[in-house]
């Protein structure tokens, strides 16, 4: 039995297996940037937390992913149910590129803009809302791009903790030693991630200012 | 807003001296004594390093005086709600600032739009502007991006104006400009200076667009005030530095 017959035979289980995998990352991404953008925001104006804030966002990418499912697992709540865990874990995972990202692309607007909008006497909210963050939004999209495709390649490993996603035809085919199985898993996320690298980037252009 | 008649300066430095984070070394102003008589145009004159932008900063409150007393329309900058000081001071750079992601209308009617006045007030405050630093209405729905140097500037300085302030600060306005348009705009806003008589404190380190602008240059040196002199007294004046720069600047002054 070749792949496309295999994929075939179970459609409706890759469609729902798929539809997980979407659902883990599409969660866990924005449970990331409500709560990565805004840090990154708030290390722009209080330079003091800038090295604790993205030192622990550091930390948290340098552990392992599967270490990272046992460490919350006796967490209360979260433990319970194993996607929960997941989209903690992912979210956990992406914040770094979103919190870097934020940080830089404000950072990076033209001192000479700030300046004048200040000294034309705009607030710290205005500027931020009417000039750094729009200027930035190019930049910021990209952390989102990045942490999506990074989401979805680790979001395979959910299934070992039984989270679901397209690591169960991966993890299955290993245990089965088949490497159809295992095709049959890797191939539709290689091709999310593709889509969502692809639409994300076109979104990042459209945004740019320039 | 003050009257005309009011006799007292409308800024006023009183042994202001600055220093970055209150570090001693890194001490930018030393014991600056300047008043700013209203509708002047005073002359910051001097190298970079010299302490002229570190002065200008001080009076829209960019940056704090680490000693001494500056007073704004009779009050001290510290004690002025920030955003308003910042509002009645229009404010020109060198690199302009202006808004990339802002038409030009928008960019000029900004100061406007965020002391909420309404649209249509805003819409023909900008045309006025427009008009009055000699531009075609057409270029307000243009980008910063799309206009030449010499235009950028001009919008930089209708947006300073755009909601008539009585003081403007500007630090090198034409500084980037060729040689043509940089002496077209010094007559343009000598012209607008005679009509609108605000108080104007300039930053340059040319002599001859100080002298052409000025009504007094205050010459510094090493985050020191030199001497304060009139421009018609300034070419003639013995003390050593200013007699450097004159001399510097040859027959052309």
């Amino acid at each position: 039995m070749n792949l496309w017959q295999f994929m075939l035979q179970n459609h409706t289980e890759v469609l729902e297996l798929t539809l997980e995998h979407l659902w883990l990352v599409g969660i866990s991404t924005l449970l990331a940037v409500l709560v990565g953008i805004p840090l990154g925001i708030l290390i722009t104006r209080y330079p003091a937390l800038n090295r604790p804030v993205l030192g622990g966002a550091n930390i948290i990418q340098t552990i392992p992913s599967l270490a990272l499912f046992g460490f919350l697992l006796p967490a209360p709540w979260i433990g319970a149910r194993a996607d929960r865990l997941a989209i903690l874990a992912l979210a956990l995972y992406a914040l770094l590129p979103l919190i870097r990202n934020t940080y830089a692309g404000i950072k990076g607007v033209d001192r000479a803009v700030a300046e004048a909008g200040r000294g034309m006497g705009m607030t710290d909210r205005q500027l931020l809302f009417q000039v750094e963050l729009p200027l930035a939004l190019g930049v910021i999209i990209a952390g989102v791009r990045v942490a999506t495709v990074i989401s979805v390649g680790l979001a395979t490993i959910a299934a070992a903790i039984g989270a679901g996603g397209l690591g169960e035809y991966i993890f299955r085919g290993l245990a089965m030693v088949n490497n159809q199985v295992i095709l049959a898993g890797a191939i539709p996320a290689a091709a999310m991630a593709l889509l969502a690298d692809l639409s994300l980037g076109w979104l990042e252009k459209r945004l740019s200012p320039h | 807003m003050m009257s005309q008649a009011d006799t007292r300066p409308a800024i006023e430095f009183r042994h202001v001296s600055y220093r970055v984070n209150g570090d001693a070394s890194r001490e930018l102003l030393h014991d600056l004594n300047l008043e700013v008589q209203r509708g002047e145009t005073l002359v910051l004159l001097g190298r970079s390093g010299s302490g002229k932008t570190t002065t200008l900063k001080l009076i829209n409150h960019l940056l704090t005086p680490s000693e001494g007393e500056l007073r704004v329309e009779a009050r001290l900058t510290r004690d002025w709600d920030v955003i308003r000081l910042r509002r009645m001071i229009g404010y020109v750079i060198q690199e302009v600032g202006l808004f990339p992601h802002f038409t030009v209308e928008r960019n000029i009617g900004l100061v406007p739009k965020i002391e909420n006045w309404p649209a249509r007030r805003i819409a023909d405050r900008v045309r006025e502007l427009l008009a009055l630093v000699g531009l075609d209405p057409e270029i307000g729905s243009r980008y910063p991006r799309e206009l030449s140097g010499g235009q950028r500037q001009r919008v930089g300085v209708a947006r300073a104006l755009a909601a008539d302030p009585p003081i403007l600060l500007m630090d090198e306005p034409f500084g980037a400009l060729d040689p043509i348009t940089r002496a077209e705009l010094q007559r343009e806003f000598l012209g607008l200076q005679k009509r609108l008589r605000k108080t104007v404190v300039f930053v340059t380190h040319d002599l001859r667009e100080g002298l052409f602008l000025g009504t007094r240059i205050a010459l510094m040196e090493a985050g020191r005030l030199v001497t304060v002199q009139t421009a018609e007294e300034f070419p003639a004046c013995a003390e050593p530095l200013a007699a450097a720069y004159t001399s510097a600047f040859g027959t052309g002054v």
